[in-house]
């Protein structure tokens, strides 16, 4: 499972995008990746707001999370 | 054929192509926002703006605004359009206009685009000045 990263969130973790190992136990829901993420990576939890998104939409915290998904972190947009 | 709705995320805007883009027999009014980089901030001098985006996303959620435009008032055409990459000082970083019968339902329009663009619409903007940078309101 991997996570694309823009705007300060790659700055965070230092690469565009997070990929979860072999090993790892995925995250079932957007909650889940998000405490996952907050645990790794402390400074996320600093930020004004983090969303997540599932195949290109804005997704709430109950929405479960597949393998095949198209996810991605989505820090304070500041477009305009 | 014009489109009735343009979304596009370009690297370089030329704001003259918007006039003819929304132009339309039964507009009488075209109202059009342009946003520009701006050389102080607090009084902080800005070098540049860099502008990122999570392009399959910003062109869906744009369509959408578009789209919520459409149906919330009478238009005739819709243009949505930002840039990314490096800008620097006065150059243009967003377009967005909508033309309409009469002018209250472009000027409204407008203003709910850009207005909402900016709220949801998946695009960074990181602020560079001569020693620093700073993604713009990333933290509290």
């Amino acid at each position: 499972m991997e996570v694309l990263l823009f705007g300060i969130a790659k700055d965070i973790v230092g690469e565009s995008s997070f990929r979860f190992d072999e090993g790892d136990v995925l995250p079932g829901s957007v909650f889940e990746l998000k405490q996952k993420l907050k645990q790794s990576f402390p400074e996320l939890d600093k930020l004004s707001s983090l969303a997540v998104a599932v195949n290109s939409e804005y997704a709430e915290d109950e929405e479960k999370l597949s393998r095949g998904d198209e996810i991605a972190l989505i820090p304070p947009v500041s477009g305009g | 054929m014009k489109q009735e709705i343009t979304i596009e995320i370009v690297d370089h805007i030329d704001a003259s192509q918007v006039y003819g883009e929304l132009s339309h027999p039964n507009s009488g009014g075209i109202c059009v926002f342009v946003g520009a980089v701006r050389e102080f901030t607090q009084n902080e001098q800005v070098i540049a703006l860099e502008f990122e985006t999570y392009k399959a996303m910003a062109i869906k959620e744009m369509r959408k605004i578009a789209e919520e435009a459409y149906a919330k008032w009478n238009l005739n055409r819709v243009v949505m359009r930002h840039a990314v990459g490096n800008k620097g000082v006065e150059e243009p970083v967003v377009v967005v206009g909508a033309s309409s019968g009469h002018r209250d339902a472009c000027f409204e329009a407008c203003r709910f685009l850009i207005d909402t663009l900016k709220d949801r619409v998946p695009i960074w903007k990181k602020e560079i000045f001569k020693n620093k940078s700073v993604w713009v309101s990333a933290t509290p």
